[in-house]
């Protein structure tokens, strides 16, 4: 990737730099063709969208004056590195009523951060904590 | 002539009992006996009964009270627009202190308002920024810059000076893409998979940007899925595929690859409402962030009315807590919304201003930068009328999807609900469309190309169950899903098949990798490649950005296409091939469509009646005469009149009436004009009574007197359309009678109100045109001998 960030004269990426563009196996765009995945050389996998091109547009949207959708994809980068199970047990616990103290959603922010490295989702965790404490959310609902 | 030879009453009591049967039978039970008991004779104006059994009546409206939530805006605890910042922070809110913000407040106050530009916004009066959303020489980038400093209260103030046509055009200025979209839901009674691909592949063809599907059974999930992506891969790639399910399941389904986008993530402008839906603006803005991570394009929902129906609307109005659900969307950080009431539309059609809030609503979406699918959704409303006039706005505004969605199956068949446009309606929006040259995103689709794309979605879903050993799809079933409009007529997937089908899928994993590779496979190619192209979008995430969808096989956004308008001439404008699209819809008339039609009739017509021409027609000297003056089509490019009655049969009935009023017909063809008037003014002067009759041959006639003024007639028939032979009869009678000095009572053709310009103006005027190219200035009336051939 270059040094310079990309911006709104970039997208869409796959027609403009394409070269940015890699699937989590390493194959490029042209890459990811029908007949490699009737070989079976493209899987699933490859289809998914990798943390670099999530950040790259957040570059964009934030280029594009949309600060706020630039943070989301920069969580969400954070996130393609969460498995699916984990993503849902967090989500659950951040329902109303689901986690019982504070303490609970401080422990998934330090395991988000330990085992991901996902330092805005651990900071967004935190937040919530505090703000739910305040808010008496941590009661039990029946 | 005299009264009572004409069936008026008769037509009346048909069209009245007609309306009532279709009125009661929207009706419950207890609102019939109610109406039946004010039935007429009480002392009541019977036109309320009337109105009594329209459709509208089946609407309820309620009265605005704004304590307990019924208020579009202006709310009883509405707060005044306020913001205090304290080193970068806000230090209150709308009159709320941050050591008691709410949870919403908060997360408003934190991610949404932009302490750089918060007092330079909130210090500009309301009204100077409400005229500067109507002001095309003020960008848009303007706007949406000074609206990231603006509080819930502030926007909702704000928008409230604009009225309706102002909040429509501010709308069309402030939208996020250029280019117009629209979305439309796929689903069936019977969770019918292969309705759903049929279906989800028309629904394509017509142009739809998304399509939405949904259960009645939720564990079909991933059968509809499924059909859908695969019916949806038919045609085109890139139409963008969602499956509302419960929340985990959608996330599921969406990386399993059969869906693109997401819709279904709920937010609400009350904490207790929040609260009840079960998540927070921190659950929430997780899973946004979530669909982010796996490639999923995603928006949220909010809508008008939402807190009402579920009892925590704090007094505050409609707008004021819209536009708070709306400042904690874009503080999530999502790329759109789908709002405009939703399904609290119905509700919010009920207060007073309840529409033109729901635009309102829109309006703030876009001018926080928010993609808009603009709700246009839940039918609001029984009335045809109130429909109609919901959607123009939109329509002539454009919207970056106008509705979220359209039925594009019957309103039986929408298992969301029925929408405000189903499939009854398709072929109205797309003459709303061309009407008002806007750009509703659809397309007229041919008889033929309908049955191309149904038939091969079908055979594609066979193709696909049978090599990943779903279920067997046999001929009858796959005939009858092509031909069906409605799961009502399908002999296809009951429910229960598609449960086991859709467990199937779910415990086996099968993919989207695996249907790709069954259509590669099986030999389909193209649906192949199609589904690959929109799996592949996740790649790049180009189609995450803001407003995105696919045209011609490119993410276009408000990245790349964005909605720079500044006045006449910017925009987008209708260009003249999609201009040649929208004005494409079926059965419409030119002159070579009537001159074909017509000629059809000409070989029984020949068979009625023979003309022969005689030279020029003397001035006749018999006053018991009365002549009928024929247009110069009559009968020669022309052979029935709109009734469809044979010209012949009217000159008959014309010369029986003539003969039993004791005088005689003759027959002359005017080539100098086509004109009723004059056919009937010249025939007149010929006559030795004075007395002519003019006649077009698409049966409009006239009365005429040789001494009086072109446009003076004795009796003119201007509804060819409903006139009958026996008027005909009558009116040769009745030029008799004037022939001989009499005062008949006059031929009275009695209409229902029909619309018959709607109905035949187009034609009038084509048969009207090909008529007066034959006359000729100058050429004279010929005498015309008449043989009626069936006597």
């Amino acid at each position: 990737m270059s040094s310079k960030r990309p911006g709104t004269g970039d997208y869409p990426l796959a027609e403009q730099r394409p070269d940015l563009i890699s699937s989590h196996g390493g194959h490029s765009l042209d890459d990811l063709t029908l007949d490699a995945v009737a070989r079976g050389e493209v899987t699933l996998d490859d289809l998914r969208i990798t943390p670099d091109a999530l950040r790259l547009q957040a570059d964009i949207a934030r280029d594009a004056g949309r600060e706020t959708l630039a943070i989301n994809f920069e969580r969400a980068a954070e996130m393609t590195l969460i498995p699916q199970p984990v993503i849902m047990e967090i989500y659950e616990l951040l329902r109303p009523g689901r986690a019982k103290s504070r303490d609970e959603l401080l422990q998934a922010a330090a395991r988000l951060r330990r085992e991901y490295g996902a330092e805005q989702m651990a900071a967004f965790l935190t937040e919530a904590a505090d703000v739910y404490e305040r808010r008496g959310l941590f009661t039990f609902r029946f | 002539m005299r009264e009572g030879h004409f069936p008026s009453p008769a037509i009346a009591s048909i069209d009245k009992s007609a309306t009532t049967t279709y009125c009661h039978g929207l009706r419950s039970s207890d609102e019939a006996d109610m109406s039946d008991a004010q039935q007429p004779g009480g002392n009541r104006w019977r036109r309320f009964s009337e109105w009594d059994e329209r459709p509208l009546r089946l609407d309820k409206f309620a009265v605005e009270d704004p304590a307990n939530g019924f208020a579009a805006s202006g709310g009883a605890s509405d707060p005044a627009p306020s913001l205090a910042i304290e080193a970068g922070r806000a230090a209150s809110m709308d009159g709320v202190d941050a050591a008691d913000f709410d949870m919403i407040d908060f997360f408003i106050a934190r991610y949404h308002i932009d302490p750089e530009i918060a007092e330079q916004a909130m210090a500009l009066p309301s009204l100077d920024v409400a005229r500067m959303l109507v002001d095309m020489n003020v960008p848009r980038a303007d706007l949406v810059r000074l609206a990231r400093g603006m509080t819930p209260a502030k926007l909702a103030d704000v928008v409230a000076h604009l009225n309706a046509m102002e909040i429509a055009f501010a709308y069309s200025k402030m939208r996020a893409r250029r280019t117009p979209g629209n979305q439309g839901h796929v689903t069936n009674a019977k969770d019918d998979p292969l309705q759903l691909a049929a279906d989800a592949a028309t629904a394509v063809a017509f142009g739809f940007d998304e399509i939405e599907t949904t259960m009645r059974v939720s564990r079909n999930s991933w059968s509809n899925a499924l059909a859908c992506c695969v019916g949806a891969a038919v045609g085109r790639p890139g139409t963008l595929f969602q499956c509302s399910s419960e929340e985990a399941e959608e996330l599921e389904i969406g990386m399993a690859g059969f869906t693109s986008y997401a819709e279904t993530v709920s937010v609400y402008g009350t904490d207790k409402a929040f609260v009840d839906g079960d998540d927070t603006p921190w659950s929430k803005a997780w899973l946004a962030s979530a669909y982010a991570s796996r490639g999923i394009k995603m928006r949220c929902t909010s809508g008008a009315a939402a807190e009402l129906l579920m009892g925590y609307h704090e007094a505050k109005s409609l707008l004021y807590l819209e536009s708070r659900c709306l400042c904690l969307q874009r503080a999530m950080g999502v790329q759109g919304t789908q709002n405009g009431g939703i399904d609290g539309a119905p509700l919010a059609s009920t207060v007073p201003g309840g529409v033109r809030e729901l635009m309102a609503e829109n309006l703030v979406a876009v001018w926080l930068d928010l993609e808009c699918a603009s709700g246009n959704d839940a039918r609001m409303s029984e009335s045809q009328v109130r429909i109609g006039a919901k959607i123009l706005p939109f329509l002539i505004a454009g919207s970056d999807l106008i509705c979220s969605g359209f039925g594009t199956i019957p309103a039986y068949d929408n298992s969301f609900n029925p929408s405000l446009f189903n499939a009854e309606e398709m072929e109205e929006f797309l003459v709303l469309q061309r009407d008002f040259e806007a750009d509703g995103g659809l397309t007229s689709v041919s008889e033929d190309r309908t049955l191309d794309v149904r038939r091969r979605a079908v055979d594609v879903l066979a193709a696909v169950y049978d090599e990943l050993g779903l279920a067997n799809i046999d001929e009858a079933m796959k005939q009858s899903v092509v031909l069906a409009s409605g799961s009502d007529e399908t002999e296809s997937f009951t429910p229960r098949e598609a449960a086991q089908i859709s467990d199937r899928i779910r415990e086996r994993g099968i993919t989207v990798i695996d249907v790709i590779r069954a259509l590669k496979t099986r030999g389909f190619e193209e649906e192949a490649k199609n589904l690959l192209f929109l799996v592949k979008l996740r790649v790049s995430g180009d189609y995450l950005q803001t407003s995105a969808i696919v045209r011609e096989g490119r993410v276009i956004s408000a990245i790349n296409d964005p909605n720079e308008y500044l006045g006449p001439g910017s925009g987008y404008r209708v260009s003249d091939a999609r201009r040649r699209e929208l004005n494409n819809i079926r059965d419409v008339l030119d002159r070579e469509e009537v001159l074909r039609s017509e000629a059809v009739f000409k070989p029984a017509e020949e068979k009625r009646i023979a003309y022969r021409g005689m030279g020029p027609a003397p001035r006749g000297s018999d006053t018991r005469e009365v002549i009928i003056g024929l247009s110069p089509g009559f009968g020669t490019e022309i052979y029935r009149t709109l009734a469809g009655h044979s010209l012949a049969h009217v000159l008959s009935a014309l010369r029986e009436g003539i003969e039993a009023g004791g005088c005689s017909a003759r027959f002359v063809r005017m080539r100098h004009t086509a004109d009723t008037s004059f056919l009937g003014l010249s025939a007149a002067k010929l006559s030795g009574s004075g007395v002519g009759i003019g006649l077009q041959a698409k049966g409009t006639a006239v009365i005429h007197q040789s001494e009086r003024l072109p446009h003076n007639n004795l009796e003119l028939f201007s509804n060819a359309p409903i006139t009958g032979l026996d008027h005909y009869r009558g009116l040769g009678a009745n030029a008799a009678a004037y022939a001989k000095g009499e005062m008949p009572m006059p031929v009275v053709v009695p209409t229902r109100g029909e619309a018959m310009g709607a109905r035949f103006h187009a034609r009038v005027a084509l048969i009207f045109a090909i008529e007066t190219a034959i006359a000729e200035d100058g050429l004279e009336p010929e005498a015309v001998d008449v043989t009626f051939l069936e006597e």
